[in-house]
C-alpha cells in the first residue's frame, strides 16, 4: 500500500470495491445524505414517537372534536378528538412498513423476472412477457377482492397483493434494460471468457441498470403506500382504529372543505418522506456510477 | 509478414472452419413468419494453423464480424462445422464449452463498449483468471500488473475505472483481458479501426509483440489492406458471405487474382509512387437477403459473362497457382 501512495499519479483512487466506492460518492452527495436523515428521522419518529405520546391513537375525546393545532394536541384532534400527531405516527409505522417490504418484493421479483427474460431473449422472454402483459390486463380490485375471499384478512397479504402488481412494470424495464446491454461488447466478451450466465447478471449487467431500477424503485414507493389505503378501504389492509398515511389522507380529503388540517398533516408526512426518498435515489443513481464525480456534480 | 511459418498440409490446424453458414431469419407480420434469410455468412470454410495470422478482410457487411461471432458461439451456425483444435466448437453443450473458452479468445471494435464501466481494470483482467480457477483471490493484484505491463500499462490503471482511459488504452486493456487466460487463438475483431492512425499503430506493434511472446494465433479481421499487410500471414477475403480468395498476404496483395480482390487493393491510397488504375465498381453490394445467383460478384465484376450468373464458382486453387485459391470460373482469362 505504501509503495502505492508513492506512486506518482495521486489521483489514483484506492482499491475500494464497487459497492463501497459507491457508498463513498453517496456520502458526498449531499442532497442524498439530506433525504437520508430525513427518512431516519421519520422512521425514529414512527417508532419510538408512539410511546411518548400521552395519548393512544384510538382514545377518543368526543366531547372535543375536531381542533385545530393547540398545546395539548399539536397537530389538532380529529373528529373522533383523537390526538392526530399520535394517529399519523402510528399510521406512519404501517406506511413505512408496506412502503419498504412491498417495494422489496416487487423490486426483487420485478428485477429476477426482467432479467432472466432479458438476459435469455427469444422465446422464452416472448413468453415470460406475455405472462406479464396477461397480469397487467386483471383488474387489480377484482385480484385484490379474490385474495381476501380466499386468504381472509390478513396483514401479510397486503404485502403479497400489492407486491404481486407492482412487479410488472419493474420486470419491463429491467428486461428492455437487459436487452440492450445483452448486446454490448463487454457482455459478449464475458461470455467468451466463460463466465456463466449467473455471473454475467449479477456482475456485468445488473451494476449497469442500477440507475433505472433505483429511480423505478423510489417512485414505486409513494405508489404502495397509497395502494394499502385503497386495499385498507377495501377491507383487506389495516382496519379502524389503526390507521396509515394512505388511510389518514383518504379520511381527511373527506372533511378537507371543514378541517383542511386533517388532510395537510398526513399529506405533509407523506410528502417529505418521498421527497427524501427521492433525494437518496437520485444520489444512489449517481453514486452507482463510477463516472460520476462526486461534488462537482457532473458527469463528463 | 515476419513470421516465417508457412503452412504446411501436415500441420494440424488449430482452428477449422468448414462450410459455415449463419443466417438470420427475417420475420413479418403478427405470427412473425420467417419470410426469407438474410445469408450473413453462406458457406465460408478457413483454417488458422499454430502460430499463424489469418486475416479476414472484406468491406462492412459482407460477414466478417458475424463469421467471427459464429466461431466464438456468440452466434450459432446454421450448418458447417467449427473446429478448435478437433473439436467441434459448434455442438458442444455450453457446460463443456466454457472451459474450452479460455483459449479462444476475442478483441472487439470498439474499445467504448467492450470495458464494463462499472469494473475497475484490476478486476476486469483478472476475473476471467479467478473464474476459470487459475489464480487465487489475493495474487490478483500482481496478475493484473503483469497483464498491464504486457499492454504497457502501468499500475496506476489497477483501481481505475474504464471512463478515465482514452480509446487506445481502453484497448490495451481489452487486450490484457484477452491474453490473460494465456490463449492460443485470439479473434481480432477489428481492433484498431476505431482508433487514431498514430495509435493504431502502436495496438498493432502491442499485438505483434504478444503474438511471439505468447504464441499466439490471430483471426484478424479488418477492411484495412495497410494493418493487414503488417500483421498477417495469409489473407482471406470476403464478399457478400463468401470467401473469393486466400493466400499468402504478400501474394494477394501484390498479385491480387479475383476481380473483387483487384478492385479492392486498387483501391489502396499509396504514397509516393506513380497512381495506379483504379478500378471502380459499379452498383452497391446487393442485399444478402437476397444474393445474386451464380458468382455473388457477377453484377458488379467487369468481367463478367452468362455463365457466371449461373455457376457458383468453387473457391479451389487454380493450376497457374497451387497454394492460391480462388473463387473465379474465369480465373484462366482475366
Amino acid at each position: 500500500m505504501t509503495e502505492f501512495m508513492a506512486e506518482p499519479n495521486p489521483a489514483a483512487p484506492p482499491s475500494p470495491g464497487f459497492w463501497s466506492s459507491s457508498w463513498q460518492r453517496l456520502r458526498h452527495h449531499r442532497l442524498a445524505m439530506v433525504g437520508l436523515l430525513l427518512l431516519a428521522f421519520v422512521s425514529l419518529a414512527c417508532i419510538g414517537g408512539p410511546w411518548l405520546s400521552p395519548y393512544g391513537y384510538e382514545e377518543q375525546q368526543l366531547e372535543l372534536g375536531p381542533t385545530s393545532t393547540s398545546a395539548a394536541h399539536w397537530l389538532g384532534t380529529d373528529v373522533l378528538g383523537r390526538d392526530q400527531l399520535t394517529r399519523l405516527l402510528y399510521g406512519g409505522r404501517v406506511s413505512l412498513l408496506v412502503g419498504l417490504c412491498a417495494t422489496a418484493v416487487s423490486l426483487a421479483i420485478g428485477l429476477t423476472y426482467g432479467l432472466i427474460a432479458g438476459y435469455r431473449g427469444g422465446r422464452v422472454d416472448a413468453v415470460m412477457m406475455r405472462v406479464v402483459d396477461a397480469l397487467y390486463a386483471l383488474p387489480f380490485s377484482v385480484l385484490a377482492i379474490v385474495l381476501m375471499v380466499v386468504f381472509g384478512r390478513n396483514f401479510l397479504l397486503l404485502f403479497v397483493a400489492i407486491g404481486l402488481v407492482e412487479w410488472l412494470t419493474m420486470a419491463r424495464i429491467v428486461r428492455g434494460q437487459v436487452l440492450s446491454l445483452r448486446e454490448q461488447a463487454f457482455v459478449k466478451a464475458g461470455r467468451v471468457l466463460g463466465y456463466s450466465p449467473a455471473r454475467i447478471m449479477s456482475r456485468h449487467i445488473l451494476p449497469n441498470i442500477m440507475g433505472p431500477v433505483v429511480v423505478y424503485t423510489t417512485l414505486t414507493v409513494p405508489q404502495v403506500i397509497l395502494l394499502e389505503s385503497f386495499l385498507s378501504f377495501l377491507g383487506l389492509g389495516v382496519q379502524p382504529p389503526t390507521s396509515s398515511w394512505g388511510l389518514l389522507i383518504r379520511n381527511g380529503a373527506e372533511v378537507m372543505e371543514s378541517y383542511p388540517w386533517l388532510l395537510l398533516w398526513p399529506g405533509l408526512a407523506l410528502s417529505i418522506t418521498l421527497f427524501a426518498l427521492n433525494f437518496v435515489g437520485d444520489g444512489l443513481r449517481d453514486a452507482l456510477d463510477p463516472r460520476f464525480i462526486a461534488r462537482s456534480g457532473s458527469k463528463p | 509478414m515476419t513470421s516465417p511459418i508457412v503452412p504446411t498440409p501436415s500441420t494440424a490446424p488449430l482452428l477449422q472452419v468448414e462450410d459455415v453458414r449463419v443466417w438470420f431469419p427475417i420475420r413479418r407480420g403478427v405470427l412473425a413468419r420467417t419470410v426469407g434469410h438474410v445469408r450473413a455468412v453462406d458457406g465460408v470454410s478457413l483454417h488458422v494453423n499454430p502460430g499463424e495470422t489469418l486475416a479476414l478482410v472484406g468491406e462492412s457487411g459482407c460477414g466478417k464480424t458475424t463469421l467471427a461471432r459464429a466461431i466464438l458461439r456468440l452466434e450459432s451456425a446454421r450448418a458447417g462445422r467449427i473446429r478448435f483444435e478437433g473439436r467441434d466448437l459448434a455442438t458442444l453443450a455450453p457446460a463443456d464449452l466454457r472451459p474450452l473458452r479460455r483459449h479462444l479468445q476475442v478483441i472487439f471494435q470498439d474499445p467504448y463498449a467492450s470495458l464494463n464501466p462499472r469494473m475497475t481494470v484490476q478486476d476486469i483482467v483478472t476475473e476471467g483468471l479467478v473464474r476459470h480457477g487459475l489464480i487465487h483471490g489475493r495474487e490478483r493484484e500482481s496478475e493484473a500488473l503483469r497483464l498491464l505491463s504486457d499492454v504497457g500499462l502501468g499500475r496506476d490503471a489497477l483501481h481505475r475505472y474504464p471512463h478515465e482511459f482514452s480509446g487506445g488504452q481502453r484497448q490495451r486493456i481489452s487486450v490484457a483481458r484477452a491474453v490473460s487466460l494465456h490463449p492460443k487463438l485470439i479473434i481480432c475483431d477489428e481492433p484498431v479501426s476505431a482508433l487514431d492512425v498514430s495509435v493504431q499503430a502502436q495496438v498493432l506493434n502491442l499485438l505483434m509483440d504478444l503474438r511471439d511472446k505468447y504464441a499466439l494465433s490471430y483471426l484478424f479481421i479488418s477492411h484495412d489492406l495497410g494493418v493487414v499487410r503488417q500483421i498477417a500471414d495469409r489473407t482471406a477475403v470476403m464478399y457478400l458471405g463468401r470467401l473469393v480468395e486466400t493466400g499468402r498476404t504478400d501474394d494477394i496483395l501484390e498479385n491480387p487474382r479475383h476481380p473483387y480482390t483487384r478492385a479492392l487493393i486498387s483501391a489502396i491510397p499509396r504514397a509516393g509512387q506513380p497512381r495506379r488504375e483504379r478500378i471502380v465498381l459499379k452498383g452497391d453490394v446487393p442485399s444478402p437477403a437476397r444474393p445474386p445467383s451464380g458468382c455473388r460478384f457477377h453484377p458488379r465484376c467487369p468481367y463478367a459473362t452468362a455463365a457466371c450468373r449461373d455457376t457458383e464458382p468453387p473457391l479451389v486453387p487454380h493450376p497457374s497457382c497451387p497454394d492460391r485459391p480462388v473463387a473465379c470460373i474465369r480465373l484462366g482469362d482475366i
